[in-house]
Parts: structure tokens; sequence; C-alpha cells
């Protein structure tokens, strides 16, 4: 708990006492949103029911996203992991188990590696946020209209790394269909 | 005068807070901001249902609903205590919390996108920056709610129900995002505040709404269609087909959870349609110069229910389509048009003003529909038809 109350201390501009009080608490509800909500990704029988905790962690991220000021990445999260992801996490659950979701998750297995990989991360992610730049305040001043700046930035700075993306999405979404294709469109 | 009819409701809720303390002004303006669009909307709803019913049999040739008060206009009030009183039946086999959590989930998602439309001039819950993006971030939360209803009621019926709903929604929002892409070129923002004012003033009597240049009479009209399927409504009301699949993915609610759903369909058409206005039809601005003395907010409720009267006369006219023709139409047809109808837009933007770009924006749309069009019923017109059955 102090771990986080820091955290907020460091990323968030110098406010003072209510507005304070306001902004440690909305963190600590997204915090605890999210951190319920992927813990029970992870813990949960159903896989069904692990996709929709999954999408909970996912909105509280989003939650955060939103508190620092960055509406743009905020509802994008919303739009692409709520709306996208999550979706296709249970059509490719439903359609690729076995009758029943409700028998198959593989929390009995893999427990102590993963144990062991989640802490490794979360070492390399603690030393990377002490001993990294976090320490200078990045808030110089609240951004203004930020949507505007990331359009203004992909149109012009980025504009190559768009179009290669662009190019590769639609490569994708190609071959996707190509692979989606009806098998009988030879006998019609 | 007319100022102050405009914005009476601006000045009574400055004049009310002025009563309220310091400390708590935020959570009264929020309040106050909210508590009427959670009225109105639903009690619109209400009004829907009489007026759908009546135009429908109107146009069935029968007298529809006529028992409850003056010409059944009481009939909602009949319908809500009658689901109020309903037994509240939940399948033994549901999964209990998702089947509780999927409508309240669909109403909330349905209320929340009312956040940013822009209901008359200075009449908006919250200027977003990204306010587009807001609403369909939020509307997309509508597609989890239904898989929510379809899976958990574990029946077949609502899963292909929720299967057919996802697919659907899935494929006609992309049409409906590419086709407000225009205005937010156009309008250089993402606030819907700031696309309606846009949108303001007039040449002569002429407004200067989007939906009178050529790719903003293409975007709105690929809007509305997408509108229509994303809301679930006749002819896309594949996912609750009664003749296949009884009712979709809500046939296991009852009682007050049906009327949720019920609800949030109908929340998530008008918002969809204020979205439409606000992005084409110049939000609450007036049609003419010389209506402007008319409020801001009974311009917006007008348009909307203009709109809510095309769904309704669509409904009643249009039969269903089936599955592969929906889904045809909308990854062969209307996806490519609104691509095109991007470039279209850009090309507007970059050429000199005057009947040139009338000219060329014009032909670009009107070829590549009818292009696409024929295109969708290549070697599909003259075949016989023949049936595979099932072995």
């Amino acid at each position: 708990m102090v771990v986080l109350v820091q955290y907020v201390h460091l990323y968030l501009p110098p406010l003072h006492g209510w507005n304070r009080f306001k902004m440690i608490i909305s963190f600590l509800l997204l915090a605890s949103l999210t951190i319920i909500g992927t813990a029970a990704a992870m813990s949960l029988k159903n896989l069904v029911h692990c996709v929709l905790a999954l999408t909970l962690g996912l909105v509280g991220l989003a939650g955060l996203y939103l508190q620092l000021g960055a509406q743009f990445v905020g509802f994008t999260q919303i739009l692409v992991y709520v709306g996208a992801v999550a979706i296709l996490a249970a059509f490719a659950i439903m359609m690729t188990r076995s009758a029943d979701p409700t028998l198959s998750n593989a929390t009995a297995t893999f427990r102590t590696s993963g144990a062991v990989v989640a802490v490794v991360v979360f070492a390399v992610l603690a030393w990377a946020i002490y001993y990294g730049t976090a320490h200078q305040p990045i808030f110089t001043a609240q951004p203004e209209g930020s949507v505007g700046q990331v359009g203004l930035a992909l149109m012009h700075h980025f504009v190559l790394p768009l179009e290669v993306i662009g190019l590769l999405l639609t490569a994708a979404l190609i071959g996707a269909g190509i692979l989606a294709m009806d098998e009988h469109r030879g006998n019609q | 005068m007319p100022e102050i009819i405009d914005q009476i409701f601006v000045v009574i809720k400055h004049w009310f807070m002025g009563y309220v303390p310091g400390g708590i002004q935020p959570l009264a303006s929020a309040v106050l901001s909210v508590v009427p669009v959670m009225i109105v909307f639903p009690v619109l709803f209400a009004i829907t249902t009489v007026l759908e019913r009546k135009g429908l049999g109107r146009m069935q040739n029968r007298y529809g609903p006529n028992r409850a008060g003056w010409f059944g206009i009481l009939q909602p009030m009949a319908d809500g205590v009658k689901s109020l009183t309903k037994e509240d039946i939940v399948p033994r086999t549901a999964d209990q919390l998702v089947h509780f959590l999927a409508p309240v989930m669909l109403v909330i998602a349905s209320f929340l996108v009312y956040a940013v439309l822009p209901i008359g001039r200075n009449m908006v819950i919250a200027n977003l920056n990204a306010g587009v993006l807001f609403f369909f971030a939020i509307g997309s939360m509508v597609e989890l709610s239904v898989f929510m209803a379809g899976w958990s009621s574990h029946s077949k019926y609502s899963l292909l129900g929720a299967m057919r709903a996802i697919a659907q929604m899935i494929s006609y929002e992309m049409p409906l995002v590419l086709a407000s892409v225009v205005v937010i070129m156009a309008a250089g923002s993402l606030s819907t505040v700031t696309i309606v004012n846009m949108q303001a003033g007039y040449t002569w009597i002429w407004p200067h709404w989007y939906v009178f240049t050529p790719w903003g009479f293409t975007g709105f009209v690929i809007f509305m269609i997408a509108a229509t399927a994303e809301s679930n409504r006749c002819p896309f009301d594949m996912p609750e087909g009664e003749s296949e699949i009884i009712a979709g993915y809500y046939i296991e609610y009852s009682g007050f959870k049906f009327a949720l759903f019920f609800l949030g369909e109908y929340l998530g058409m008008f918002a969809t349609s204020a979205m439409a206005i606000t992005l084409f039809l110049g939000g609450w601005a007036a049609p003419f110069s010389f209506l402007t003395w008319i409020p801001s907010y009974v311009w917006f409720f007008a348009k909307l229910l203009a709109i809510i009267f095309a769904f309704i006369w669509v409904r009643g006219t249009l039969p269903r389509l089936r599955m592969d023709q929906l889904m045809n139409f909308a990854w062969k047809f209307m996806l490519p048009l609104s691509l095109i109808n991007i470039v279209g837009a850009g090309i507007w933007h970059f050429m000199p003003a005057g009947f040139g770009r009338w000219g060329v924006v014009s032909l670009l749309v009107a070829l590549s529909c009818v292009l696409l069009s024929r295109g969708l019923r290549r070697n599909k017109w003259f075949h016989v038809r023949t049936y595979r059955f099932a072995t």
C-alpha cells in the first residue's frame, strides 16, 4: 500500500489537501479493480469467467490512463480490449474447447513455474521503476488537447510506421479472409 | 426572449447552483446534468414503444394498442407494471451472476454514451476532447453484455442469437466508425461540441450541415444503415429472428430483466441516432436561418423523432436479410464504400471550393457505389436456386 501511494506521488502533479486525497482514493480504487480483475482471471475455474474478469482488469487499466489525463489511450484501451479482444478471446474459447468450458482451466498445472515467472517480471519492473527515470518529475504541465497531439504526431513524425502498420494489418485481414473462405466454393 | 427560452434549463441550473454550498458544487452540478437525461430518454423510450406499435399497426392495416388510456397512450405504463410484477425466472443451469450482470451492464453502457451528446446549446454533460471516441468505446461494451447474456443463459437458442448479434455488431461497427471519420476529418476534432459548432452558420437560408456535401451524404447513409444493424432492428434483426431462434440472446430473460434489455436496445438506438444528428445533421441547429428562434433542444428532439420515424418506417417495410447477405453487404459494400468516402472527403478538402469538387467527389462516390453493388450481385442474379439440406 505504501508503495502504491509513493507511486501516485511520483506520477501526479503536486496536489494538496482534498484534491490529493481524491486522487489517491481514485487511484487506489482503480488499482484494486485492476488487480482483482487480473487475479480473478488467473484463479477462476471457468474460462469464460476468466475472460470476463480479465476484461474487468483491462477496464481498470483504462481508468488509470484516464486518471493520468490520457483520454485517447484510455478510450482506445476500452475500444480495443473490451470491444474486440475480450469478444475474440471468448469466441476462441468457445470454438476451440470441447463442449464444456467449465472443466478446463490450467490453474492446477504450472503453478510453481508461473509464480517464478511472475516474481521475476515483478522484480524487473520494480527495479526499472526505482532506478529508471521515474524519479524525475515528468508532469511539467497538464497536457492540453492530447488527442490532437496524438493525431499530429501520427500524421507528421510517424507517418511511415503508420503506413507500414496499415499495410501489415491489411495483409493480415486479407489472409484471414482467405483462411476463413468457404471450402465448398468450387461446388457452387 | 428566444435566447432566454433557448437557455432556460442552463439558467435554471445556474440559479440553483447559487444556493448550493461550495464543497458539494461539483457533485450537485453533475447530478443536475445527469438526472434530466436519465428521465427524458426513458420517457422517450416509453413514447416510442407506443408510436412504433401504432405505426406498425397502421402499416399492417390494423389498429395497434388501443385499450389502455386514450388511443392506447397509457400502454407503456401497463407494460411497465406488467414487467415489474412478472416472475423473474432464471434457468437452473444458468450462470447466476453473469446472467444477472448482463442486462445491468447493457443499460449502464447505454446510459453512459449520453454523456457526450449535445442535446441543445450549452447542454452537454461532458465536453470531452475525445467525445466521439468515448461514444464508440462505450458502445463496444454492448457487445460484451450481449455475449454475457447469450452465454450465461445456457441455452442453445440464446447462444446462437448472441453469436449472430456479435458477428453482426462487429461487422457493422467498422462502417459506422469509418463513416464518422469523414466528419472528424472535416471538423478537425473529436469533440462533439466542436463538431456541432463547425456546422453552425447559414448561406442565405441554408445551413452548413455536413449531410449537404457528397461525402457527408454518403457518410450519413452508411452511418444510418450501420446504426440499424448495430441496434439489431429490422431488416437486420437476425439475432432475434422469431421464426428461427425465438428471441435470440434474451430468450431466457423474463420480467424486468427483459424490460431492461428492451430499454437498453432502444436507448442504444436513440444514442446512435443522436450521434448521427450531431455528426451530420448539425446537432441542435435549426434547419433554416429564419427558424433559429425555436429553442435548440426542440430541434434536437424533432430531428431525433424524425429519425425514429424513419426506423419504424423501415421496420414496417423491409423483410429480414439472410445471414450471408448481411455479412456480404457489410464487408463487400459498406466497408469499401466508407473507405472510398474517406478518400472523397480528402479530395474535397484539398480542391478549391466550387462546383469542381462537387462534381469530382459526387462522381467518385456514385461510381464506386454502382460498381460495388454490381460486384455484390455478381453471379447471383440469374441462377437457379438450389437448396442444400443438412445431412
